[in-house]
């Protein structure tokens, strides 16, 4: 065996069974005398429902069973609960609507489901819901945030006036107000953070199960957090408890926050698996993903800079006012809040800070986490200011950035936003991208893209970013509902192998991978002997799932602790079997060693003893080598980094293609480099995605008009470049691994780099921003609108 | 209802289908083969790529009665039966070219496609282009785009040819 620890990129363990079309995603699963449900959604935007009359599609052919709102309320079923709580400035709680998981009286967005229909197959269910009469009287529907709040505005609840779920802000505003009215000069950008669609690739599905004999349900679901879920459906949607509950999120393709939340359908299906005492699978079609799987970000923002006459930030004011959709989806009202707003210092040193977000309803999809989530639109709304403040007063963007900085010997560092950074060097990585990005030779190319009629340019984003989430008294403090520590069991089988029960999730990560070789790491078993196993409840103990980039920083942090137990408990009894106090015995490379002597005992022998007692220190040690450990992070941590784009526009279309990309983070220790990289590249591809392709549009009414693959643009293989990733390390200083985390910070840090390079590209046609995505129709009426002045000039 | 006999991964089956099932349909539902994937409902994620007489085709796209007489190959048979993997399926793995696995099946399936109708070598941008009917939303397709090109070598039994390789 080679050497396969920390810092090994080895091959993927979970790689052989999807290569081979082994793998086990729940639209995979089938469960014997299975139906299969479709949902109904609502066409409509905003509508009173007036009569739903079902009798045409319950006689249809292989139908069972059709059920409603008025069905589910008449069985007691509660609404999905909101797992935040925000309260506004002025200390009252956020509105918190009713979220029924069939609609009842009202539908309030494209999508919103209004009954289900359950046959014998998939075609029968969807022939028999052309069969429900649904009768609408249309309502005035709210589409974009600014519809929400112009006064008169109609309401999408009737229980929330003027639509407003919070207004809530932080830092402080009289210390801002000052350092703007003293300012050398102050600047100022309106920007919007363009709505996304997430589009994992493995659409939603689930399978509700019910043992009539036992009363057991079963739901497995393409999940990131089965646990989460296992819980909201059963004690607030369902009420089933626990122990008659049991949740599998097997393989999952891709989740990028949007398979946090608890959905309509889990519910649905669950429920009616009990009713009709037959298994019912539910799978969602693309264009139900569209209009069902909670979208992301949603900004409109305003942001202001106050400086001195050097160029130094002295206060940034910032009002948000960002989209919940229709409902709040399970993390809705923490995105725009605590992952955003907290992060409004960036990079920067910047004294003082107040922000304002307020956040409303809409006729439209709920807008939830979305890889990155709330860091994303910080990171976008700094970056961008600053290459405008460098433009407005200019200075060069990087001396910027430099003056501004966190020094290096300023760590740990308080935020006047409420968090506090524990290690960073963000020199490094400016240094470090600038040099892997060649920027000195940058000159030469754009001059040789201009030969070519192409206008090329080169675009910064110096970032950080809070994950590992989270500490659970803090974040219970700021409105969350549940804690956000993790958990590990790790089972050392009697002949030394290992078996790793997380609560964390893999859909894509490689969890199975990176986690063992902690496993190879601090306990020296071949990787080979190592298993991961995750997503299914009655095997895991309750751990909280995975997002925010937390599986390593906090899950793997739990088996760390888990680990220390196991090897303690090992000493103990090598110590006995070796006639040697405890003391004495050392442990490394999977052996138990008296100090000084050659005498040793491998792991396996010490298992094996544990597990056959039969000379044991029984008096004072349970037999068994198992051990589980809790652990809750002491802060965030705080991966940071810089991203370099270059881009190249033809002049002539307005396209815009990504030419060079270059990232270099700090993610705190690595453990894969090969997993990181891919992680790092699946980000910035998405960040790419967020700044020239991608948006939901809803128009004037409501209706979604990108509701499918031919009319959302995904990024494919010829819309992004190859992306060099690099890292520069500081470790996290509060976990035992020193780790930050990876999975969010490509989508997290590109989309400005993206957007300040295709301005730097434009800069001779005049102009100062533009907001994403950088469309060719945008970028061509800017190349036509400022030609007369550049042909001038 | 209709009858539809053709030969998936080697093995000979007749099967009734409705008039309209796909044929990814009678590969997932009717035949258990689920390693090849739905991931869209307008032909445009490629999930659902599989060989049809050699070629590479949207199995959502045609109808399982279109392919009466026709020779398919799934993810499931393309390793020997001994269990060797196929040299894409093997580049894929070594450059970390999946990571959730959804697209993969269809991404190998499509990749192989490629790599055999292009015997004079493949430059990086006719790797991309040629992948366009394939969506990837986890890993940004530089590590994809690597494994095709490693493949080509091992398909072809030579050296990528110069231009190719750089
Ligand atoms: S399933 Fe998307 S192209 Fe066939
Ligand atoms: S590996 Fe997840 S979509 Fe490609």
């Amino acid at each position: 065996m080679g050497f396969e620890g920390i810092g090994a990129s080895v091959k993927r363990k979970e790689d052989p069974r999807f290569l081979s079309g082994r793998g086990h995603y729940t639209d995979d699963i089938n469960r014997p005398g299975q139906l299969y449900a479709f949902v109904k959604r609502s066409d409509r935007p905003h509508a009173r429902i007036t009569s739903i009359d079902t009798a045409a599609a319950k006689s249809a052919p292989g139908v069972v069973a059709v059920f409603t709102g008025a069905d589910m309320q008449a069985d007691n079923v509660g609404g999905l609960p909101c797992g935040w709580q925000i309260h506004s400035k002025d200390g009252s709680p956020m509105a918190e609507p009713a979220h029924p998981v069939l609609a009842v009286d009202k539908v309030r967005y494209v999508g919103d489901p209004v009954a289900v229909v359950i046959a014998e197959n998939r075609q029968q269910a969807k022939d028999a819901a052309e069969a429900l009469a649904i009768d609408y009287q249309d309502l005035p529907a709210i589409a974009t945030v600014l519809d929400a709040v112009k006064p008169g505005a109609a309401t999408v609840h009737d229980d929330v006036p003027g639509n407003q779920c919070y207004d809530w802000h932080i830092g402080s505003k009289e210390p801002v107000d000052a350092a703007f009215a003293g300012a050398a000069k102050t600047v100022k950008l309106e920007l919007v953070n363009n709505r996304l669609i997430p589009n994992a690739m493995e659409p939603r599905a689930a399978i509700g199960d019910f043992d009539p004999s036992t009363g057991d349900y079963t739901l497995y679901t393409t999940s990131q957090n089965p646990h989460v879920i296992r819980l909201l459906m059963g004690a607030f949607v369902l009420h089933i408890p626990e122990n008659q509950l049991r949740v599998v999120a097997p393989d999952v393709g891709g989740g990028f926050g949007s398979k946090i939340f608890h959905y309509n359908e889990e519910a649905i299906v669950t429920w009616a698996a009990g009713k009709v005492k037959r298994p019912v699978k539910w799978t969602a079609e693309r264009n139900e993903s569209f209009m069902s799987d909670a979208h992301g970000r949603d900004h409109v923002s305003t942001a202001e800079m106050a400086l001195d006459a050097q160029g130094n930030f002295l206060a940034l004011r910032v009002k948000t006012l960002c989209n919940m959709g229709a409902y709040l989806s399970t993390f809705a009202p923490s995105v725009p809040t605590y992952l955003y707003a907290t992060l409004l210092a960036g990079v920067y040193k910047t004294p003082a800070i107040y922000a304002e977000v307020k956040a409303v309803f809409t006729n439209t999809v709920p807008v939830d986490a979305y890889r990155g989530a709330g860091r994303p639109e910080a990171t976008f709304l700094l970056e961008r200011l600053v290459d405008v403040i460098a433009h407005d007063i200019g200075i060069d963007r990087v001396e910027l950035r430099r003056r501004n900085f966190i020094p290096v010997d300023a760590f740990p560092y308080q935020t006047p936003v409420a968090l506090q950074y524990d290690s960073g060097n963000y020199f490094a990585t400016l240094d470090a991208a600038q040099k892997a990005a060649d920027v000195a030779g940058f000159e030469a190319r754009r001059t040789a893209a201009k030969a070519k009629g192409k206008l090329r340019g080169l675009g910064y984003s110096t970032y950080v970013e809070a994950c590992g989430i989270a500490p659970s008294a803090v974040v219970g403090s700021l409105g969350a509902r549940a804690g956000l520590y993790e958990v590990a069991n790790i089972r050392v089988h009697p002949t030394g192998s290992v078996t790793v029960f997380t609560g964390t999730h893999s859909h894509g990560q490689g969890h199975e991978t990176t986690l063992a070789q902690l496993v190879v790491e601090q306990l020296g078993v071949p990787l080979s002997q190592v298993e991961v196993v995750h997503g299914d409840t009655a095997k895991i103990p309750f751990g909280m799932g995975t997002y925010g980039s937390r599986s390593l920083a906090v899950g793997g942090s739990a088996m760390v602790k888990a680990m220390d137990k196991i090897v303690n408990k090992g000493k103990k009894i090598a110590a006995h079997l070796m006639e040697a106090s405890v003391e004495d015995i050392e442990f490394k490379d999977g052996k138990f060693t008296v100090a000084g002597t050659d005498r040793s005992k491998a792991l396996a022998e010490i298992s094996l003893a544990a597990y056959v007692p039969h000379n044991y220190p029984i008096e004072e040690l349970e037999p068994g080598l198992e051990e589980t450990a809790f652990y809750d992070p002491k802060n965030f941590t705080f991966p940071g980094g810089c991203h370099v784009c270059e881009v190249e526009i033809d002049a002539d279309t307005g396209v815009a293609q990504v030419v060079n990309f270059t990232a270099v983070d700090d993610i705190g220790r690595v453990i894969n480099p090969m997993i990181v990289e891919g992680q790092v590249q699946g980000g910035v591809a998405q960040g790419i995605g967020q700044a020239l392709y991608e948006r939901a549009v809803y128009d004037a009414n409501g209706q979604l008009v990108s509701g499918s693959l031919m009319d959302y643009t995904m990024p494919r293989a010829d819309n992004v470049p190859n992306i060099h990733v690099g890292t520069e390390t500081t470790l996290c200083t509060h976990n035992p691994l020193g780790a930050k985390g990876v999975g969010e910070v490509g989508a997290i840090g590109s989309p400005p780099a993206v957007i300040n390079a295709v301005v730097d590209a434009l800069r001779d046609y005049g102009v100062r921003h533009i907001d994403m995505p950088a469309s060719p129709q945008k970028i061509w009426s800017i190349i036509q609108a400022g030609r007369p002045r550049a042909a001038a000039e | 209802m209709p009858q539809v006999a053709l030969t998936v991964n080697g093995k000979q089956h007749t099967v009734e289908v409705e008039g309209r099932t796909l044929l990814v349909e009678l590969l997932r539902e009717k035949l258990g083969l689920t390693g090849t994937h739905v991931g869209c409902d307008t032909s445009q994620c490629g999930a659902c790529v599989v060989h049809v007489d050699g070629r590479s085709l949207k199995s959502c796209t045609m109808l399982a009665l279109q392919a009466d007489g026709c020779s398919v190959t799934t993810i499931e048979g393309l390793a020997k039966p001994d269990g060797t993997l196929h040299p894409m399926q093997e580049m894929f793995r070594e450059h970390h070219a999946l990571q959730c696995g959804f697209c993969t099946p269809g991404m190998v399936m499509s990749a192989i496609d490629l790599v055999q109708m292009h015997p004079e070598g493949l430059t990086e941008a006719e790797i991309r282009e040629g992948l366009e009917g394939n969506l990837c939303r986890c890993t940004g397709y530089h590590n994809i785009v690597k494994a095709v090109a490693a493949a080509w070598p091992l398909m072809h039994g030579k050296p990528a040819p110069a231009a190719a390789a750089e």
